[in-house]
């Protein structure tokens, strides 16, 4: 194999590899390697090349390169050069692993010509970024590392029924527009959607990136969810319940973004709102929308991760992220604070700002299409992205309230990431040209018309009125250290307290041991079966060990299978 | 130290400035909704200075709504810690 067939999962896993056998500046300049060789190879791939391979009878490509998949690989490069950078300080050689692992998978994602491939790099996706959430190391990051982890296994389930299903059903191994119109489309979207952070399916996010470490949290926002629109964009451009999906995606979580304590997670709740930008773009499916988001999960990928850089340095000086906790720290940390009104700005899409390219675009197409409505929600939804991202964040963490915190600047790696993402946001925003003619659909598309300028002014500067007379009038609501409760309540407090009612009656009727019942009462459903596993393979239960029997058999059946298929 | 002294943006002063700063910005926004000719696609757009009341008002909108929703939803910080 030539340099120019080189996989771009190969660099990440390499460095990967390197990175656990070396230490200080030596494993610091392999990990930055990375990404740059990577982007380096990317600059010189031609769209139309690919790389097959045979397994089985059937042929797989696992590396195949058009203008879609490039404009993502282009910003995976630069995420993850900037994620990288941000975690230098890091000595944390599973965060290191895990951060290059995930990276490159997202890469593998992108580049993946077949289901198959899509699928294996999606399960590396999912399995590489639990460890970051787990990251943390307290009793917070592992309990919503194992909720993570089992969306992301979800996900991976659905999608490889729907590839079977699929397959068997088409014959077509290739990944390229599936649609909704049978069963097997519909699994496929549902397992893309659950990682895209669709209604309902979303709390995972919400969930974990807040627990995660500083440095881990700007690694996993930047690649799960693209990945996701990647895929949906690849595989259900024009699917019209996308349209309502992402309007749904982008309104809610806005009023749960001006509640919420935890920055973190009010930036994760923004990103979901961001993401129902580009769902709507893929949703109506012109060439301009599906540039939009594009552009947009692009841009989302710089702006995003410089407002959850922000507020990892803040965290990481003074261990704290909550809004009731923080402010003030503008004298201290008045770079930091600087880069984060950038960020606050570009989210909020002021001209000259990244985003304002990007989503006009979408939210041009919505008016081309004649989609009023969810024009006039996603327009709310955009004041309500200014209220939440644009104010709340910059003002809570480094305005507001002087807490009277010591503090200074993060250290000089992270702040070079920063910059690196500021300047990105800046720079796109004032000279879209370049950006605009790598975007891999024909459009003539010119965001700085002077009346599409002059409404998005009005619509922000009012906006910004609005915060004002809020707090001139005191309607605005204060910062409250407090949880609130949304759909993840489901799984997070109604089923583990049905669990705990049927081991009430399990026991009740002498079927279950003190001892689990115990175990539902301290930790839950995951203790409860850490618990009930352990006992299942204790020699206090003899068909416990049945039971592992019977699954080391089954095991050892499916291996001999594999093997005498590939032998053959 | 730094806390004994009041920093640029803790002066009720720079704050009043900040805020005519961005009154003055309004006006001149909807002032210029009557000479700049802009392409409207849809009904409402051709309402003068659509753009600035229905920020406004989407904005005072989500806020208010928000609180109501707190309202609902609120619980202590430990409310998840006994069960999951």
């Amino acid at each position: 194999m030539t340099l120019l067939e080189l996989h771009p999962f190969t660099p990440f896993l390499i460095a990967a590899i390197l990175a656990l056998f070396t230490r200080g500046w030596l494993r610091s300049l392999i990990m930055l390697a990375a990404p740059v060789v990577g982007a380096w190879h990317l600059l010189g791939a031609e769209p139309g090349t690919i790389m097959q391979l045979k397994f089985l009878d059937w042929i797989l490509e696992p590396y195949r390169v058009d203008k879609l998949s490039l404009m993502f690989g282009y910003v995976f490069h630069i995420g993850a050069f900037i994620a990288v950078l941000y975690s230098l300080h890091v000595k944390d050689t599973m965060q290191h692993v895990a951060g290059l692992l995930y990276a490159g998978s997202a890469l593998g994602v992108v580049f993946a010509g077949d289901l198959i491939s899509v699928f294996v790099f999606w399960e590396i996706l999912g399995l590489s970024s639990t460890f970051l959430v787990w990251a943390s190391r307290d009793e917070r990051s592992w309990k919503a590392g194992m909720r993570y982890f089992q969306f992301q296994v979800l996900s991976g389930v659905l999608l490889m029924a729907g590839l079977l299903w699929y397959v068997y059903g088409t014959g077509n191994l290739l990944f390229n527009h599936i649609g909704l119109e049978s069963g097997a489309g519909w699994l496929i979207f549902l397992a893309f959607g659950i990682k895209a952070g669709f209604p309902l399916f979303h709390n995972w996010l919400t969930d974990a990136y807040p627990a995660s470490t500083a440095t881990g949290t700007v690694f996993l926002c930047m690649f799960t969810t693209k990945a996701a629109i990647y895929a949906l964009a690849r595989g259900f451009p024009g699917a019209e319940p996308l349209i309502y999906i992402g309007a749904v995606m982008a309104c809610y979580p806005i009023f749960f973004a001006v509640i919420e304590n935890d920055l973190r997670r009010v930036l994760s709740y923004s990103m979901i709102n961001q993401l129902g930008f580009m769902v709507v773009g893929i949703g109506v499916g012109t060439s301009l929308a599906l540039n939009g988001a594009v552009a947009h999960a692009f841009n989302d990928i710089l702006f995003k991760g410089l407002l959850f850089m922000t507020m990892g340095g803040v965290l990481y000086v003074t261990g704290r992220t909550k809004a009731s906790d923080l402010g003030g720290l503008y004298r201290t940390m008045p770079v930091t604070a600087t880069l984060c009104i950038i960020g606050a700005a570009t989210i909020s899409a002021f001209p000259l700002f990244s985003a304002f390219v990007s989503k006009s675009m979408i939210m041009s197409a919505l008016l081309h299409e004649g989609h009023w409505a969810v024009w006039l929600a996603m327009l709310f939804a955009s004041a309500g992205v200014l209220e939440h991202a644009g104010i709340k964040i910059p003002y809570f963490a480094f305005f507001a309230h002087d807490r009277g915190i010591r503090a200074q600047e993060p250290p000089f790696n992270m702040l070079a990431a920063m910059v690196i993402a500021a300047l990105l946001c800046i720079g796109i925003g004032v000279y879209p040209k370049l950006f605009l003619d790598i975007l891999p659909f024909p459009t003539d598309y010119s965001p700085y018309e002077i009346g599409h300028v002059l409404t998005q002014m009005q619509l922000l500067a009012f906006a910004i009125l609005g915060v004002v007379f809020l707090h001139r009038t005191g309607l605005y609501p204060a910062e409250i250290p407090a949880v609130n409760l949304d759909f993840e309540w489901l799984w997070r407090k109604a089923l583990p307290g049905m669990a705990h009612g049927v081991l009430v009656v399990l026991r009740w009727i002498r079927f279950t041991t003190r001892d689990e019942l115990e175990a539902i009462r301290q930790g839950g459903i995951y203790l409860a079966s850490k618990r009930s596993l352990q006992l299942a393979l204790s020699r206090k239960w003899p068909t416990g060990s049945m039971v592992m029997w019977v699954g080391v058999f089954l095991a050892l059946v499916l291996l001999a299978g594999i093997i005498n298929e590939l032998a053959g | 130290m730094a806390n004994d002294r009041k920093g640029w943006a803790d002066k009720p002063e720079n704050r009043r400035t900040v805020r005519l700063v961005l009154y003055i910005a309004c006006v001149l926004l909807v002032l210029a909704d009557f000479f700049v000719h802009r392409h409207a696609e849809m009904p409402a757009e051709k309402v003068p200075a659509f753009y600035a009341w229905y920020g406004f008002i989407s904005l005072v909108a989500v806020v208010l709504s928000a609180k109501v929703l707190r309202m609902i939803v609120k619980r202590p910080e430990d409310y998840y810690d006994d069960a999951s």
